[in-house]
Protein backbone atom coordinates (compact mmCIF):
# COMPACT_ATOMS: atom_id res chain seq x y z
CA UNK A 1 0.00 0.00 0.00
CA UNK A 2 1.42 3.23 -1.11
CA UNK A 3 0.62 6.41 0.95
CA UNK A 4 1.48 10.06 0.12
CA UNK A 5 2.00 12.60 2.50
CA UNK A 6 -0.61 15.26 2.63
CA UNK A 7 -0.20 19.01 4.72
CA UNK A 8 -3.48 20.83 5.02
CA UNK A 9 -3.70 23.71 6.79
CA UNK A 10 -7.27 22.85 8.81
CA UNK A 11 -9.05 25.70 10.49
CA UNK A 12 -5.73 27.87 10.58
CA UNK A 13 -4.15 24.89 11.88
CA UNK A 14 -1.24 22.75 9.91
CA UNK A 15 -2.07 19.73 9.49
CA UNK A 16 -0.43 16.00 8.14
CA UNK A 17 -0.62 12.87 7.58
CA UNK A 18 -0.06 9.68 5.69
CA UNK A 19 -2.68 8.42 3.40
CA UNK A 20 -3.51 6.29 0.65
CA UNK A 21 -4.18 8.29 -2.57
CA UNK A 22 -8.29 7.19 -2.40
CA UNK A 23 -8.95 8.41 1.02
CA UNK A 24 -11.47 10.77 1.02
CA UNK A 25 -11.11 14.45 2.43
CA UNK A 26 -14.09 13.99 4.69
CA UNK A 27 -12.45 10.84 6.17
CA UNK A 28 -8.90 12.40 6.49
CA UNK A 29 -10.58 15.06 8.46
CA UNK A 30 -13.00 12.45 10.91
CA UNK A 31 -10.67 9.75 11.10
CA UNK A 32 -7.26 11.70 10.90
CA UNK A 33 -7.68 14.30 12.31
CA UNK A 34 -10.68 13.16 14.88
CA UNK A 35 -12.61 16.47 13.64
CA UNK A 36 -16.28 14.57 13.20
CA UNK A 37 -18.40 17.63 13.21
CA UNK A 38 -17.96 17.51 9.29
CA UNK A 39 -20.28 14.23 8.29
CA UNK A 40 -20.75 11.58 5.70
CA UNK A 41 -24.70 11.81 4.76
CA UNK A 42 -25.12 10.30 1.60
CA UNK A 43 -21.57 9.77 0.45
CA UNK A 44 -22.97 10.29 -3.42
CA UNK A 45 -22.51 14.26 -3.53
CA UNK A 46 -26.09 15.22 -3.01
CA UNK A 47 -26.69 15.62 0.46
CA UNK A 48 -24.39 18.50 1.41
CA UNK A 49 -23.74 17.45 4.90
CA UNK A 50 -19.76 16.59 3.84
CA UNK A 51 -19.85 20.44 3.25
CA UNK A 52 -16.32 22.20 4.44
CA UNK A 53 -14.83 25.40 2.45
CA UNK A 54 -11.53 24.29 0.41
CA UNK A 55 -9.09 27.56 -0.48
CA UNK A 56 -12.60 29.60 0.43
CA UNK A 57 -15.01 27.24 -1.64
CA UNK A 58 -17.71 25.47 -0.17
CA UNK A 59 -16.85 21.81 -1.28
CA UNK A 60 -18.33 18.27 -0.51
CA UNK A 61 -15.41 16.89 0.80
CA UNK A 62 -16.77 13.10 0.47
CA UNK A 63 -16.62 14.46 -3.22
CA UNK A 64 -12.67 15.47 -3.06
CA UNK A 65 -9.51 13.05 -2.09
CA UNK A 66 -7.39 14.00 0.61
CA UNK A 67 -4.58 14.10 -1.93
CA UNK A 68 -6.38 16.97 -4.04
CA UNK A 69 -6.50 19.10 -0.63
CA UNK A 70 -3.09 18.73 -0.34
CA UNK A 71 -1.30 22.38 -0.04
CA UNK A 72 -5.31 23.52 0.41
CA UNK A 73 -6.58 25.73 3.65
CA UNK A 74 -9.83 23.74 4.72
CA UNK A 75 -12.10 24.95 7.01
CA UNK A 76 -14.79 23.39 9.07
CA UNK A 77 -17.43 23.82 11.45
CA UNK A 78 -15.10 23.53 14.41
CA UNK A 79 -13.46 26.31 12.76
CA UNK A 80 -16.42 28.89 12.97
CA UNK A 81 -16.91 29.69 16.83
CA UNK A 82 -14.47 32.35 18.32
CA UNK A 83 -14.12 30.31 21.79
CA UNK A 84 -17.11 30.11 23.77
CA UNK A 85 -18.47 32.79 21.19
CA UNK A 86 -20.87 31.19 18.72
CA UNK A 87 -20.64 32.30 14.71
CA UNK A 88 -23.58 34.60 13.72
CA UNK A 89 -24.80 31.72 11.80
CA UNK A 90 -24.13 28.85 14.60
CA UNK A 91 -26.60 31.48 16.92
CA UNK A 92 -28.80 31.81 13.93
CA UNK A 93 -29.88 28.19 13.86
CA UNK A 94 -30.16 28.13 17.22
CA UNK A 95 -32.46 30.97 18.10
CA UNK A 96 -34.21 30.63 14.89
CA UNK A 97 -34.32 26.74 15.65
CA UNK A 98 -32.98 25.70 12.07
CA UNK A 99 -32.22 21.96 12.73
CA UNK A 100 -34.11 19.23 14.28
CA UNK A 101 -32.47 16.37 14.12
CA UNK A 102 -29.01 18.19 13.89
CA UNK A 103 -27.37 15.71 11.32
CA UNK A 104 -27.08 17.96 8.14
CA UNK A 105 -26.48 21.16 10.21
CA UNK A 106 -23.29 21.39 9.45
CA UNK A 107 -22.90 21.33 6.12
CA UNK A 108 -26.01 23.66 6.09
CA UNK A 109 -23.85 25.75 8.21
CA UNK A 110 -20.84 26.01 6.14
CA UNK A 111 -22.79 26.30 3.15
CA UNK A 112 -24.76 29.21 4.46
CA UNK A 113 -20.99 30.66 5.95
CA UNK A 114 -20.26 30.32 1.81
CA UNK A 115 -23.07 31.90 0.67
CA UNK A 116 -23.09 34.75 2.70
CA UNK A 117 -19.66 35.13 1.51
CA UNK A 118 -20.35 35.88 -2.04
CA UNK A 119 -23.80 37.88 -0.81
CA UNK A 120 -24.05 39.43 2.11
CA UNK A 121 -27.28 40.37 1.44
CA UNK A 122 -29.41 37.53 -0.12
CA UNK A 123 -33.01 37.17 -0.83
CA UNK A 124 -34.99 34.36 0.47
CA UNK A 125 -34.82 32.62 -2.89
CA UNK A 126 -30.97 33.51 -3.27
CA UNK A 127 -31.11 31.70 -0.06
CA UNK A 128 -32.97 28.98 -0.99
CA UNK A 129 -30.92 28.37 -4.24
CA UNK A 130 -27.84 28.77 -2.32
CA UNK A 131 -28.28 25.74 -0.02
CA UNK A 132 -29.77 23.90 -3.13
CA UNK A 133 -27.03 21.25 -2.51
CA UNK A 134 -27.38 20.63 1.20
CA UNK A 135 -30.44 18.68 2.36
CA UNK A 136 -32.96 18.41 5.58
CA UNK A 137 -35.09 16.14 5.67
CA UNK A 138 -36.63 17.50 9.01
CA UNK A 139 -37.71 21.20 9.33
CA UNK A 140 -38.79 22.03 5.70
CA UNK A 141 -36.13 24.46 5.72
CA UNK A 142 -38.12 27.39 6.52
CA UNK A 143 -37.14 27.79 9.82
CA UNK A 144 -32.73 27.26 8.05
CA UNK A 145 -33.91 30.70 5.40
CA UNK A 146 -34.82 32.69 9.00
CA UNK A 147 -31.74 31.15 10.47
CA UNK A 148 -29.49 32.43 7.40
CA UNK A 149 -31.11 35.91 7.42
CA UNK A 150 -30.90 36.47 10.89
CA UNK A 151 -26.98 35.42 10.13
CA UNK A 152 -27.04 37.53 7.40
CA UNK A 153 -28.33 40.61 9.48
CA UNK A 154 -25.73 40.21 12.22
CA UNK A 155 -22.80 40.27 9.72
CA UNK A 156 -24.08 43.20 8.06
CA UNK A 157 -24.60 45.10 11.14
CA UNK A 158 -20.79 44.07 12.15
CA UNK A 159 -19.49 44.77 8.74
CA UNK A 160 -20.76 48.13 9.30
CA UNK A 161 -20.56 49.15 12.77
CA UNK A 162 -16.44 50.00 12.51
CA UNK A 163 -17.29 52.42 9.70
CA UNK A 164 -20.37 53.84 11.41
CA UNK A 165 -17.99 54.80 15.05
CA UNK A 166 -15.58 56.22 12.92
CA UNK A 167 -17.81 58.39 11.06
CA UNK A 168 -19.66 59.21 14.73
CA UNK A 169 -15.99 60.48 15.90
CA UNK B 1 -17.99 4.38 -0.23
CA UNK B 2 -14.13 3.99 -0.84
CA UNK B 3 -12.65 3.73 -4.90
CA UNK B 4 -10.32 1.18 -5.20
CA UNK B 5 -6.35 1.83 -4.66
CA UNK B 6 -4.41 3.78 -7.20
CA UNK B 7 -1.71 6.30 -7.41
CA UNK B 8 -2.08 9.66 -7.51
CA UNK B 9 0.15 12.86 -9.36
CA UNK B 10 -0.43 16.53 -9.77
CA UNK B 11 1.43 17.84 -12.44
CA UNK B 12 2.90 21.10 -12.60
CA UNK B 13 3.00 21.76 -16.11
CA UNK B 14 0.84 20.38 -19.41
CA UNK B 15 4.09 19.03 -20.73
CA UNK B 16 4.76 16.72 -17.95
CA UNK B 17 1.19 15.92 -17.84
CA UNK B 18 1.25 14.49 -21.27
CA UNK B 19 4.40 12.68 -20.38
CA UNK B 20 2.80 10.78 -17.79
CA UNK B 21 0.01 9.78 -20.11
CA UNK B 22 2.07 8.39 -22.57
CA UNK B 23 4.12 6.46 -20.34
CA UNK B 24 1.18 4.82 -18.38
CA UNK B 25 -1.15 4.86 -21.16
CA UNK B 26 -4.05 3.38 -20.55
CA UNK B 27 -4.11 2.89 -17.06
CA UNK B 28 -4.32 6.45 -16.13
CA UNK B 29 -7.15 8.81 -16.20
CA UNK B 30 -7.39 12.61 -15.72
CA UNK B 31 -8.95 14.26 -12.28
CA UNK B 32 -10.48 17.81 -12.58
CA UNK B 33 -12.96 18.67 -10.66
CA UNK B 34 -13.65 15.53 -9.67
CA UNK B 35 -17.05 15.67 -9.52
CA UNK B 36 -17.84 13.50 -12.63
CA UNK B 37 -14.83 11.34 -11.70
CA UNK B 38 -15.34 10.40 -7.99
CA UNK B 39 -18.58 9.35 -7.83
CA UNK B 40 -17.43 6.53 -10.65
CA UNK B 41 -14.46 5.40 -8.50
CA UNK B 42 -16.55 5.39 -5.37
CA UNK B 43 -18.52 2.89 -7.04
CA UNK B 44 -15.30 1.40 -8.57
CA UNK B 45 -17.27 1.52 -12.50
CA UNK B 46 -14.14 3.01 -12.89
CA UNK B 47 -10.47 1.58 -11.40
CA UNK B 48 -7.61 3.15 -12.91
CA UNK B 49 -4.38 2.83 -11.34
CA UNK B 50 -3.24 6.22 -11.79
CA UNK B 51 -4.97 9.53 -11.34
CA UNK B 52 -3.18 12.42 -12.74
CA UNK B 53 -4.43 15.56 -11.36
CA UNK B 54 -4.51 19.03 -13.38
CA UNK B 55 -5.58 21.19 -10.58
CA UNK B 56 -1.61 22.90 -10.70
CA UNK B 57 -1.69 23.14 -14.58
CA UNK B 58 -1.73 27.13 -14.80
CA UNK B 59 -3.88 28.97 -17.73
CA UNK B 60 -6.83 26.03 -18.65
CA UNK B 61 -9.64 27.95 -17.10
CA UNK B 62 -9.45 30.90 -19.04
CA UNK B 63 -12.88 32.31 -21.20
CA UNK B 64 -11.63 35.03 -23.63
CA UNK B 65 -13.15 35.88 -27.37
CA UNK B 66 -11.09 35.98 -30.59
CA UNK B 67 -12.45 37.59 -33.81
CA UNK B 68 -14.36 34.19 -34.23
CA UNK B 69 -15.27 32.30 -31.33
CA UNK B 70 -15.35 32.01 -27.39
CA UNK B 71 -12.74 30.03 -25.75
CA UNK B 72 -13.12 27.94 -22.65
CA UNK B 73 -10.73 26.66 -21.09
CA UNK B 74 -11.02 23.16 -20.05
CA UNK B 75 -11.06 23.53 -16.13
CA UNK B 76 -13.25 26.82 -16.18
CA UNK B 77 -15.88 25.45 -13.78
CA UNK B 78 -19.29 25.73 -14.19
CA UNK B 79 -19.78 28.50 -11.89
CA UNK B 80 -17.13 30.23 -13.75
CA UNK B 81 -18.96 30.09 -16.98
CA UNK B 82 -22.34 30.71 -14.83
CA UNK B 83 -21.16 34.27 -13.75
CA UNK B 84 -19.35 35.52 -16.49
CA UNK B 85 -21.40 38.20 -17.92
CA UNK B 86 -19.26 38.62 -21.55
CA UNK B 87 -20.23 35.36 -22.39
CA UNK B 88 -23.93 35.11 -21.34
CA UNK B 89 -24.21 38.28 -23.52
CA UNK B 90 -22.69 36.47 -26.46
CA UNK B 91 -24.01 33.04 -25.62
CA UNK B 92 -26.87 33.24 -23.24
CA UNK B 93 -27.35 29.48 -23.49
CA UNK B 94 -23.91 28.94 -21.52
CA UNK B 95 -25.75 30.63 -18.47
CA UNK B 96 -28.59 28.28 -18.99
CA UNK B 97 -26.89 25.25 -19.13
CA UNK B 98 -24.54 26.46 -16.33
CA UNK B 99 -27.26 26.93 -13.63
CA UNK B 100 -28.80 24.08 -14.17
CA UNK B 101 -26.07 21.79 -13.37
CA UNK B 102 -25.77 20.00 -9.70
CA UNK B 103 -25.40 22.73 -6.93
CA UNK B 104 -23.18 25.52 -5.67
CA UNK B 105 -20.36 22.86 -4.66
CA UNK B 106 -20.78 21.50 -7.47
CA UNK B 107 -20.43 24.53 -9.84
CA UNK B 108 -17.67 25.68 -7.34
CA UNK B 109 -15.45 22.72 -8.37
CA UNK B 110 -16.93 20.75 -11.29
CA UNK B 111 -15.37 21.77 -15.09
CA UNK B 112 -16.59 21.74 -18.51
CA UNK B 113 -13.50 20.00 -19.84
CA UNK B 114 -14.48 17.50 -17.01
CA UNK B 115 -17.65 17.04 -17.52
CA UNK B 116 -16.94 16.97 -21.54
CA UNK B 117 -14.74 14.05 -21.03
CA UNK B 118 -16.57 12.11 -18.82
CA UNK B 119 -19.47 11.83 -21.26
CA UNK B 120 -22.57 11.02 -19.19
CA UNK B 121 -25.53 10.83 -21.20
CA UNK B 122 -27.28 12.62 -18.91
CA UNK B 123 -24.93 15.55 -18.09
CA UNK B 124 -26.00 18.77 -19.97
CA UNK B 125 -22.91 20.81 -21.84
CA UNK B 126 -22.56 17.72 -24.27
CA UNK B 127 -25.72 18.79 -25.97
CA UNK B 128 -25.00 22.74 -25.83
CA UNK B 129 -22.09 21.87 -27.51
CA UNK B 130 -23.68 19.79 -30.20
CA UNK B 131 -26.35 22.72 -30.67
CA UNK B 132 -23.58 25.37 -30.96
CA UNK B 133 -21.40 23.30 -33.53
CA UNK B 134 -18.41 23.96 -30.93
CA UNK B 135 -15.22 22.10 -31.13
CA UNK B 136 -13.30 20.30 -28.44
CA UNK B 137 -9.09 21.17 -28.80
CA UNK B 138 -7.27 17.81 -28.00
CA UNK B 139 -3.54 18.06 -27.09
CA UNK B 140 -0.86 15.30 -26.81
CA UNK B 141 2.78 15.20 -26.99
CA UNK B 142 2.70 15.35 -30.35
CA UNK B 143 0.41 18.36 -30.77
CA UNK B 144 -2.79 19.07 -30.68
CA UNK B 145 -5.64 18.55 -32.72
CA UNK B 146 -9.50 19.97 -32.73
CA UNK B 147 -12.21 18.12 -33.66
CA UNK B 148 -16.16 19.04 -33.73
CA UNK B 149 -17.94 18.49 -30.44
CA UNK B 150 -20.73 16.51 -33.44
CA UNK B 151 -18.96 12.84 -33.59
CA UNK B 152 -17.16 13.25 -30.06
CA UNK B 153 -19.59 11.67 -28.25
CA UNK B 154 -19.34 7.66 -29.20
CA UNK B 155 -20.87 6.32 -26.35
CA UNK B 156 -22.03 6.21 -23.00
CA UNK B 157 -18.88 7.58 -21.15
CA UNK B 158 -17.01 6.75 -24.40
CA UNK B 159 -15.42 9.69 -26.40
CA UNK B 160 -13.00 10.52 -29.29
CA UNK B 161 -10.56 11.42 -26.60
CA UNK B 162 -6.82 9.18 -26.66
CA UNK B 163 -5.73 7.90 -23.72
CA UNK B 164 -2.65 9.94 -24.37
CA UNK B 165 -4.92 13.54 -24.63
CA UNK B 166 -5.47 15.86 -22.20
CA UNK B 167 -9.01 18.25 -23.12
CA UNK B 168 -7.57 22.07 -22.92
CA UNK B 169 -9.96 23.91 -24.27
CA UNK B 170 -13.39 24.72 -25.63
CA UNK B 171 -13.93 27.02 -28.80
CA UNK B 172 -17.10 28.13 -30.23
CA UNK B 173 -18.18 29.88 -33.33
CA UNK B 174 -19.12 33.37 -32.52
CA UNK B 175 -23.16 33.80 -33.35
CA UNK B 176 -24.15 36.00 -36.36
CA UNK B 177 -26.32 39.05 -35.67
CA UNK B 178 -29.60 37.98 -34.84
CA UNK B 179 -29.04 34.81 -32.83
CA UNK B 180 -30.57 33.42 -29.77
CA UNK B 181 -30.15 30.21 -27.50
CA UNK B 182 -31.88 28.39 -25.17
CA UNK B 183 -31.16 25.18 -22.75
CA UNK B 184 -34.15 23.52 -21.47
CA UNK B 185 -33.54 21.31 -18.42
CA UNK B 186 -36.12 18.91 -17.29
CA UNK B 187 -35.49 17.39 -13.78
CA UNK B 188 -37.27 15.83 -11.18
CA UNK B 189 -35.27 17.44 -8.55
CA UNK B 190 -33.21 20.43 -7.86
CA UNK B 191 -29.60 19.22 -9.13
CA UNK B 192 -30.02 16.21 -10.30
CA UNK B 193 -29.32 14.93 -13.91
CA UNK B 194 -31.59 15.88 -16.37
CA UNK B 195 -34.57 13.71 -17.26
CA UNK B 196 -34.82 15.53 -20.64
CA UNK B 197 -32.56 18.27 -22.04
CA UNK B 198 -32.85 20.33 -24.83
CA UNK B 199 -30.59 22.79 -26.77
CA UNK B 200 -31.40 25.09 -29.36
CA UNK B 201 -29.27 27.71 -31.28
CA UNK B 202 -30.86 29.18 -34.29
CA UNK B 203 -30.06 32.33 -36.28
CA UNK B 204 -32.31 34.00 -38.39
CA UNK B 205 -31.99 35.07 -42.05
CA UNK B 206 -32.62 39.02 -43.29
CA UNK B 207 -35.64 37.01 -44.73
CA UNK B 208 -36.93 36.22 -41.65
CA UNK B 209 -36.34 32.64 -41.97
CA UNK B 210 -34.05 30.10 -40.03
CA UNK B 211 -30.61 30.41 -41.67
CA UNK B 212 -28.55 28.39 -39.33
CA UNK B 213 -29.88 25.90 -36.46
CA UNK B 214 -28.37 23.48 -33.93
CA UNK B 215 -30.13 21.06 -32.06
CA UNK B 216 -28.75 18.92 -29.17
CA UNK B 217 -30.64 16.40 -26.54
CA UNK B 218 -29.64 15.56 -23.74
CA UNK B 219 -29.92 11.58 -21.83
CA UNK B 220 -32.07 10.71 -24.16
CA UNK B 221 -29.86 8.52 -26.00
CA UNK B 222 -26.40 5.91 -25.11
CA UNK B 223 -24.92 9.09 -25.84
CA UNK B 224 -25.95 12.70 -26.04
CA UNK B 225 -26.56 13.60 -30.00
CA UNK B 226 -28.03 16.36 -32.62
CA UNK B 227 -31.34 15.97 -33.36
CA UNK B 228 -30.39 16.57 -37.14
CA UNK B 229 -34.49 15.41 -37.89
CA UNK B 230 -35.55 18.63 -36.57
CA UNK B 231 -32.54 20.52 -37.37
CA UNK B 232 -33.40 19.36 -41.13
CA UNK B 233 -37.28 20.06 -40.87
CA UNK B 234 -36.60 23.59 -39.52
CA UNK B 235 -33.70 24.77 -42.17
CA UNK B 236 -34.72 27.59 -44.13
CA UNK B 237 -38.34 27.37 -42.62
CA UNK B 238 -40.51 30.42 -41.76
CA UNK B 239 -40.33 30.32 -38.01
CA UNK B 240 -43.41 29.69 -35.20
CA UNK B 241 -45.37 27.21 -33.61
CA UNK B 242 -46.41 25.07 -35.68
CA UNK B 243 -43.07 24.75 -37.20
CA UNK B 244 -41.49 24.43 -33.94
CA UNK B 245 -44.12 21.77 -32.92
CA UNK B 246 -43.47 19.22 -36.02
CA UNK B 247 -39.63 19.77 -35.12
CA UNK B 248 -40.66 18.90 -31.91
CA UNK B 249 -41.78 15.88 -32.15
CA UNK B 250 -39.27 14.90 -35.28
CA UNK B 251 -36.68 15.45 -32.26
CA UNK B 252 -38.71 13.33 -30.29
CA UNK B 253 -38.94 10.54 -32.76
CA UNK B 254 -34.92 10.33 -33.11
CA UNK B 255 -34.65 9.89 -29.32
CA UNK B 256 -33.37 6.39 -27.87
CA UNK B 257 -34.58 7.30 -24.16
CA UNK B 258 -34.61 4.26 -22.46
CA UNK B 259 -36.79 3.03 -18.97
CA UNK B 260 -35.36 3.86 -15.89
CA UNK B 261 -36.17 6.09 -12.49
CA UNK B 262 -36.00 9.33 -14.34
CA UNK B 263 -39.03 7.42 -15.90
CA UNK B 264 -40.68 5.15 -18.39
CA UNK B 265 -38.99 6.11 -22.43
CA UNK B 266 -42.30 6.63 -23.56
CA UNK B 267 -42.87 9.72 -21.09
CA UNK B 268 -39.40 10.96 -21.89
CA UNK B 269 -40.28 10.99 -25.34
CA UNK B 270 -42.98 12.97 -24.77
CA UNK B 271 -40.84 15.43 -22.89
CA UNK B 272 -38.35 15.69 -25.56
CA UNK B 273 -41.32 16.99 -27.70
CA UNK B 274 -42.66 19.73 -24.97
CA UNK B 275 -38.69 20.66 -23.98
CA UNK B 276 -37.44 21.13 -27.45
CA UNK B 277 -40.67 23.22 -28.57
CA UNK B 278 -39.47 25.10 -25.19
CA UNK B 279 -36.05 25.47 -26.44
CA UNK B 280 -37.10 26.74 -29.89
CA UNK B 281 -39.18 29.08 -28.81
CA UNK B 282 -37.15 30.78 -26.54
CA UNK B 283 -34.09 30.59 -28.68
CA UNK B 284 -36.45 32.61 -31.31
CA UNK B 285 -37.46 34.75 -28.70
CA UNK B 286 -33.56 35.99 -28.03
CA UNK B 287 -32.96 35.53 -31.69
CA UNK B 288 -35.47 38.37 -31.95
CA UNK B 289 -34.12 40.35 -28.92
Amino acid sequence: MTTQHVKVTVNGEVREADVEPRLLLVHLLRENFGLTGTHVGCDTSNCGACTVHVNGMSAKSCTMLAVQADGAEVKTIEGMANGAALHPLQQGFWDQHGLQCGFCTPGMIMQSAWLLEQNPDPSEDEIRLGISGNLCRCTGYVNIVKAIQQAAGELRAADAAPVASVTAS
Amino acid sequence: MIPAAFDYVRPADIGEALRILKEREGEAKVLSGGYSLLPLLKLRLAQPALLVDIQALGGLDGISRTDDDMRIGARATHRRILEDDGLAAVLPIMRDAAGGIGDPQIRNWGTIGGSVAHADPAADWPAVLQALHASIVLRSAGGERVVPARGFFIDTFQTGIEATEILTEIRIPLPAPRSGGSYQKLERRAGDFSTVGAAVQMTLGGDGRIAQLGIGLTAVGDAPFAATHAEDALRGAKPGDEMFREAAAAASRQSRPADDSHGPAEYKRAMVTEMTFRALRAAFGRALA
